[in-house]
């Protein structure tokens, strides 16, 4: 027997198929993605849209004024979600630095257990968890407070910017710690000038997560927040019950400006500290 | 060597559960000596220069620095500065602030850290580098930014950790010497692992050979290679063709003969060779033997006859592959060999390393 009795089999499609199916994929996509997104576009400068229409009868910006009227309290909603997030974010970190510092280490022992433990509680449904922690947190008075909102929301946010804040510190070389150690640093002091600053870009991608998360967070908000604490997707939720889909998909495009601006935020925040290393 | 040793090592054991690394090593370090610990991979020496900086903890015995046991102490009070492969730089940090960080720690004021990291610079060849990224830097130049790292702290003792390994082979031969003329201009105590013999010949003033977590031979770099203790240690420092032999003593003087071809015999001078009679394994050099014709018979040489089955060209002369019958043989010859023609490799007695073979083990073959 020679191999070349055995030539690799061809298997050959057409150049022209792997091209159309490329393309319809990539139609697909983008009409998934941005269909909705179209769709809310034209809902906001739309005054009148009645089916069977295609496109709005009367164009626009009525609906624009009753949003940002005072008495409407999208503005108030949009400053409670922003200070809630910040918050969020603030607790989180200060949380999930320490923790996933530990599960990092490759010597912790049931390490990858403790990583699917903090999974578990996004396993069930979220309204049967939210329901429940309201009504803890009505025992220790959070309920329809900034804080109990804050917390519920940390919740979530937590597992992601745990597993996210582990990743970047095992990605660190364990020598550039010990290069630090030998030259005279205590651990404290290793892992303030070494360890944190080279995990400082992982960080940071944990800190836009749970931002996003929290600024979107509505069953968690409903059941601890209502009715003293109203955030953005509360007022767009009501709205859109309402049926008034122009209020929903302005305050949703309200909704973008914060995540926005904290991604461009963050984004020079981190570009910042490259170019400081670069530099100085 | 009348001076007291810097670094004193008794008996000390290191083990990762129950896998013993290091099975008591007793070392003695002279200050201002650089001391290669040279070994294959596994031998236990990078376990040893982690263990004397702090980063391993020892399972047993004792290690003390100008007289005083350190083995409490953490890292950062060992007053050892180390060199890693890997480098170890930290990339968020330019170059000077890679190098000025030991002294940062020490609350050097800022002015002279400048001052002492711009003469790092210099003598390293690295002027105006203290701005860049350390991430711009070529291999060779990392390497430098590490080494300054480590010396800018003004150690008495610098450890290296294969620090050339991870270089080009030119950049390597070129840091060899650096390094070495560097610490002997700072007068400093250094501690190198590698596995390249030549590297360790090159650098150190003393060669440690380990195998196997015990120590092999200690010497100079002309002790360990012209009179290897062990089979091993012979192995390592490049004589690598081995073959099996007997030694029989007569009234007057010793004789050494093939296993395999027991014709085949040379005589020993004895004050040379202080083996036993009995069975020994035979190493000698590729580059000290020789390629003849069967005919002639030079003086003092063991002669095994084969035939040449490969010859490349090194440069300055062929490595041939002689087949014969007691195993393969690397010889170096000055011209270019016939593949398929006979020749007999004439070694002289004097570059033979001759070993006793316990009871009747079979020899590896050089393959």
């Amino acid at each position: 027997m020679t191999l070349s009795q055995y030539p690799l089999p061809r298997y050959q499609i057409p150049g022209v198929v792997g091209t159309l199916v490329r393309y319809a994929l990539i139609g697909l996509f983008a009409a998934a993605v941005f269909g909705p997104l179209l769709n809310m576009l034209i809902w906001t400068v739309a005054e009148a849209w009645y089916f069977p229409a295609k496109l709005p009868l009367r164009w626009g910006f009525a609906f624009w004024t009753k949003v940002f009227r005072p008495e409407a309290g999208a503005m108030k909603a949009l400053y409670t979600s922003m200070v809630i997030a910040c918050l969020t974010v603030a607790l989180s970190l200060v949380l999930a630095i320490p923790a996933g510092y530990a599960l990092s280490k490759r010597s912790l022992p049931l390490r990858s257990l403790f990583l699917l433990f903090f999974l578990l509680p996004q396993a069930f449904p979220t309204v049967a968890v939210h329901m429940n922690i309201a009504r803890i947190f009505y025992g220790f008075g959070l309920t329809g407070t900034i804080w109990g909102v804050m917390l519920v929301h940390a919740i979530q946010g937590l597992v992601f910017a745990v597993w996210i804040a582990s990743a970047a510190f095992a990605a660190i070389g364990e020598e550039q710690v010990e290069a630090a150690r030998n030259l005279g640093a205590t651990p404290l002091r290793a892992f303030m000038t070494v360890s944190l600053p080279l995990a400082a870009p992982g960080l940071m991608a944990s800190a836009i997560f749970v931002f996003l998360i929290s600024l979107d967070e509505f069953s968690g908000t409903f059941f601890v927040g209502v009715p003293d604490i109203r955030t953005l997707p509360l007022t767009m939720l009501n709205a859109a019950l309402e049926g008034n889909y122009q209020i929903a998909s302005i305050t949703a495009l309200l909704l973008l400006v914060p995540s926005i601006l904290f991604m461009l935020f963050v984004e020079r925040f981190l570009k910042a500290d490259v170019l400081a290393s670069v530099g100085k | 060597m009348g001076a007291e040793p810097i670094i004193s090592l008794r008996g000390l054991r290191v083990a990762y559960g129950s896998n013993e690394v290091l099975k008591g090593i007793d070392l003695a370090i002279t200050p201002g000596s650089f001391v290669a610990l040279l070994g294959a991979s596994g031998c236990g020496k990078t376990t040893l220069l982690r263990t004397l900086s702090g980063f391993t903890p020892a399972s047993g015995g004792s290690i003390t620095v100008n007289g005083r046991d350190i083995q409490n102490e953490p890292p950062e009070r060992r007053g050892m500065a180390m060199v890693f492969q890997s480098y170890a730089l930290w990339s968020h940090m330019s170059v000077a602030q890679n190098m000025g960080y030991g002294l940062k720690l020490r609350r050097v004021p800022r002015e002279d850290i400048r001052r002492r990291v711009d003469a790092l610079l210099t003598m390293l060849g690295l002027e105006g580098y203290g701005d860049r990224s350390v991430t711009e830097l070529s291999g060779g130049q990392r390497q430098r930014v590490a080494l300054g790292r480590a010396l800018a702290v003004e150690p008495q003792i610098l450890l290296l950790d294969e620090p050339l390994s991870n270089l080009d082979a030119r950049i390597r031969l070129q840091m060899r010497h650096e390094i070495r003329s560097i610490q002997r201009h700072l007068g400093v105590t250094a501690i190198l692992v590698t596995h390249d013999r030549e590297e360790a010949m090159v650098m150190a003033d003393q060669v440690v050979i380990l195998d196997q977590g015990k120590i092999a031979q200690i010497g100079s770099p002309e002790e360990v290679y012209q009179r290897p203790q062990t089979p091993y240690v012979a192995s390592f420092m490049g004589a690598e063709n081995i073959v099996a032999c007997e030694t029989i003593r007569d009234a007057a003087s010793m004789t050494l003969r093939l296993a395999h071809t027991p014709q085949v015999a040379v005589r020993l001078d004895e004050n040379a060779f202080s083996v036993p009679a009995g069975p020994v394994q035979v190493h000698f050099r590729s580059e000290m033997a020789s390629l003849g014709a069967a005919g002639d018979a030079p003086d003092n040489c063991l002669r095994i006859p084969g035939t040449i089955t490969q010859a490349s060209y090194l440069g300055g002369g062929y490595r041939c592959e002689i087949k014969t019958d007691c195993g393969h043989f690397f010889i170096d010859h000055p011209r270019p060999a016939q593949i398929g023609d006979a020749a007999t490799i004439n070694i002289p007695v004097s570059a033979l390393h001759v070993f006793v073979r316990p009871g009747n083990t079979e020899v590896p073959r050089p393959s």
